[in-house]
């Protein structure tokens, strides 16, 4: 008996001690896939990076699944977008992760839109008006201009943890730095012809890369944030939309896109779908690749060379 | 900062250089004249440091004022905005974007405050003022209420072989509310998170359901509570009834732990450090709670004890799954239960003895590119066995087996709605005609019930459900009609797996 015990817990130790990942220098959870993709580009061979969920998937409303506690388990190093975006699923994962060093407040825990002044701050909180964000609009990684300030506060975390590869991650800061900044230059001339137009989008997540580009939103397609769209409110959308002199319907990747087709093939206004992150659209397959493709796109649905 | 380090040197370099001038010999002089101006140096920063604060404080004096004007002018903006529009969402107030210098968050002022150029356009974060609030908990309640129409009175149920605790059975019939929970919590400190649930009963009467602190920080990967909760074994057990998918409890939960094993105890996980989710879990409990119970005497403190073991992962993008074991030893003396027997009487039924419940659990849940929005497909399933032994008023009786499952499947077809189906049914092996006519008769029959239920919800925080039950878990068959509501509201936290 004893030694049918002790042969079971030599099992159970084997098992575990053979499927424990390999140590890489830092691992990193990404709660999205641009901050994976960011981490990524900072880090390169001394990060092993799990990116959490996927460009299909809505950031708001993820499972707190088994393998992301397992994850999260093993992480020296939490990048996630905050301001409450990932409010329904963070907390349980983190509290079940059973890991001091990534809880909120820790160095391990790093939060993008800690790093930025945000817009669209509510002045009014109440959940009658959908799903808000109290700190403000958290889908700041559609602008690059925001994402470089990121970068560099991130790659400085990355050093506070790891400062055995402290000039490393400088090295690629700035190399990842330069690289933006004159894509940056290129994208916006690129975008001009974007600049003025307006936009009917379907969840608030453009603010930043409208107020980058210039494109004014003039209507949204879910009533409220969250809320997804009656008959009743499309119907008088599709009275609404010619009215405020709308070119461009846009959506993300993980949206359903029934609503935006329905409202393009009445109004014969293009319904452009943007990647929103890394991975959602073939060509987004990095972040240099998700603001080409993301100009491209709109450029393509305004009638536009495309680039 | 720069000018006044040009007055210091203005003063101090020609009286350096007239000391320099004067006669070596004047060493005292010298000496007199550096002290002169090691004090003028500090006056000077004195005052320095003086002015400085006073510039700062000016400075946020004038930012508070200057977010102040700007909110009030953008509520009014809206609100003409929306006066003016009644119609479809008003387009909103153009957002200024924020000039390229200004996107990074204002880091702590260390240096000197920069002359007040362009005004910051959002707040930073030290903006705020403090209050003594700021440290409360967060804080939610849930609301539930329910009509009913059922076929049989809900308060002659008996469920043939089981003594049951005092939450199992139908809901009531008519209109009522449900229980109503309030819950708080938050981090203690850096190495404690603490958990209120209390439960408002209908009948007015208020209960802790769930009180307990957790640590936050054992290495490891061990966590260690300590309090009342529900106990981690199988699946459903854990699940606050706000978040079941249908409005009753399973009929092997309601049969074996009086809906949900609750009680005051600890709990130690161990989570693997394996990629793939695996944990493990021991419990000791003090025995208060059905199928334990009944006399305060456990000479320990410890009156049931458990031990689980989950595991899971992702397969694809697109799956999901959680399995696991549970093991759950209670151990009764004189323990009441208000049951109807055999015969149709109300009785007040007496054991002493001890319950071994076993119980196998799965949960695997499908969403299209797991993207739970649009679609999604849960199927659960759990497996009881339970073995019992010990006096039944007064008769002995040893190993008696009883066994139960459920198996459901919740389907979201669209945003907002979900159709599920659920079977469940449990059995009790008869004990021969020493227990005829008693609650443990088993009456020759398999207690089982159909359920369907269509929900929709008004977003994640409330939803409406019609149930239908095809009940065949009581001597006679019963039809159920449950209209429910359940909402939430204030902070909510986010749910379990």
């Amino acid at each position: 008996m004893i030694l049918r015990r002790s042969s079971l817990a030599f099992a159970v130790i084997t098992a575990v001690a053979l499927s424990t990942p390999a140590h890489a220098a830092l691992n990193v959870f990404a709660c999205e896939p641009e901050w994976g993709a960011l981490s990524t580009e900072l880090g390169g061979s001394d990060v092993d990076v799990f990116a959490a969920t996927t460009a299909r998937q809505d950031p708001h409303q993820i499972q707190a699944r088994p393998a992301l506690i397992s994850r999260l388990r093993n992480a020296d190093v939490v990048v996630c977008t905050g301001a409450e975006l990932e409010i329904g699923w963070m907390p349980v994962l983190l509290r079940q992760s059973s890991n001091g060093k990534v809880q909120p407040g820790s160095p391990g825990y790093f939060e993008a839109t800690q790093q930025v002044r945000l817009l669209q701050v509510p002045t009014r909180l109440d959940r009658a008006e959908g799903d808000v964000h109290p700190q403000g609009n958290p889908h700041v990684q559609t602008d690059p201009r925001y994402m470089r300030v990121i970068a560099a506060a991130l790659a400085k975390r990355f050093a506070e943890l790891d400062p055995g590869h402290a000039a490393a991650y400088a090295r690629r800061a700035k190399a990842f730095d330069d690289k933006l900044g004159q894509a940056i230059q290129r994208w916006q001339a690129q975008a001009a012809p974007l600049k003025g137009v307006n936009a009917v989008i379907y969840h608030k997540d453009w603010v930043y890369l409208f107020a980058w580009l210039g494109i004014n939103e003039v209507a949204t397609i879910e009533p409220k944030p969250g809320v997804p769209p009656g008959g009743a409110y499309l119907a008088q959308l599709l009275d609404e939309v010619p009215k405020r002199q709308a070119k461009l319907i846009v959506y993300a990747a993980y949206q359903d896109p029934r609503a935006p087709d329905f409202i393009a093939d009445k109004t014969h206004i293009a319904a452009v779908m943007l990647p929103f992150t890394v991975g959602g659209s073939d060509a987004a397959k990095d972040l240099f690749g998700l603001y080409d493709d993301t100009i491209k796109r709109l450029l393509v649905g305004l009638g536009g060379n495309g680039g | 900062m720069e000018r006044s380090v040009i007055k210091v040197a203005a003063w101090g370099l020609p009286l350096l250089l007239g000391a320099v001038a004067a006669t070596p010999a004047a060493a005292d002089e010298l000496s007199d004249l550096r002290h002169d101006m090691q004090q003028m140096k500090q006056q000077y920063d004195g005052e320095l440091q003086r002015l400085q604060k006073d510039y700062e404080s000016k400075l946020q004096q004038m930012e508070r004022r200057l977010k102040a004007a700007e909110d009030k002018a953008e509520a009014a903006q809206k609100a003409a905005a929306a006066q003016q529009q009644p119609t479809v969402a008003p387009p909103p107030p153009a957002v200024a974007a924020i000039p390229e210098s200004q996107i990074a968050a204002p880091e702590p002022q260390i240096a000197a405050p920069q002359p007040p150029s362009a005004p910051p356009i959002a707040a930073g974060p030290g903006g705020t003022p403090s209050s003594a609030g700021a440290f409360n908990p967060a804080i939610g309640a849930v609301l539930e209420g329910q009509a009913t129409s059922q076929s049989r009175n809900p308060n002659t149920y008996r469920l043939p072989g089981f003594a049951l605790g005092d939450s199992a059975g139908p809901l009531p019939r008519g209109l009522s509310i449900n229980e109503s929970e309030i819950n708080l919590n938050a981090n203690v400190d850096q190495a404690l998170y603490g958990n209120l649930t209390l439960a408002f009963e209908p009948d007015n009467t208020v209960g802790v359901e769930e009180g307990f602190i957790q640590s936050t920080s054992l290495p490891y990967g061990l966590t260690l509570r300590g309090g009342r909760f529900f106990s981690g074994v199988g699946y459903l057990n854990e699940q606050h009834a706000h978040t079941w998918d249908f409005a009753d409890q399973a009929l092997p939960y309601q049969a074996f732990l009086n809906t949900q094993y609750d009680d005051d105890g600890v709990q130690l996980r161990w989570l693997a450090p394996t990629s793939r989710f695996l944990e493990f879990g021991a419990e000791a409990f003090r025995g208060a709670a059905f199928p334990a119970g009944g006399d305060d005497n456990h000479n320990d403190g410890v009156g049931a004890w458990s031990g689980f073991v989950h595991t899971g992962d992702d397969i694809g993008d697109s799956v999901s799954y959680r399995v696991g074991l549970s093991y759950l030893h209670t151990a009764a003396k004189n323990r009441a239960t208000d049951d109807v027997d055999g015969s149709g009487a109300r009785v007040t039924d007496i054991f002493s003895g001890t319950d071994n419940t076993y119980i196998a659990d799965g949960v695997f849940k499908w969403a299209p590119n797991g993207n739970f929005v649009e679609r999604y497909l849960k199927l659960q399933g759990e497996f009881f066995l339970r073995q019992e032994q010990g006096a039944f008023n007064g008769v002995n009786f040893s190993g008696t087996t009883q066994t139960g499952f459920y198996a459901q499947g919740v389907y979201q077809f669209m945003p907002q709605w979900r159709l599920g189906l659920r079977y469940d049914q449990v059995h009790a092996t008869s004990l021969g005609p020493g227990f005829a006519g008693t609650t443990l008769d088993n009456l020759a029959s398999t207690p089982r019930r159909y359920s369907a239920m269509v929900d929709y919800s008004t977003s994640e925080f409330g939803r409406f459900r019609l149930q239908y039950e095809n009940d065949h878990s009581r001597p006679q068959t019963a039809h159920e009609f449950i209209l429910q509501y359940i909402v939430s509201i204030g902070a909510h936290g986010a749910h379990q797996y």
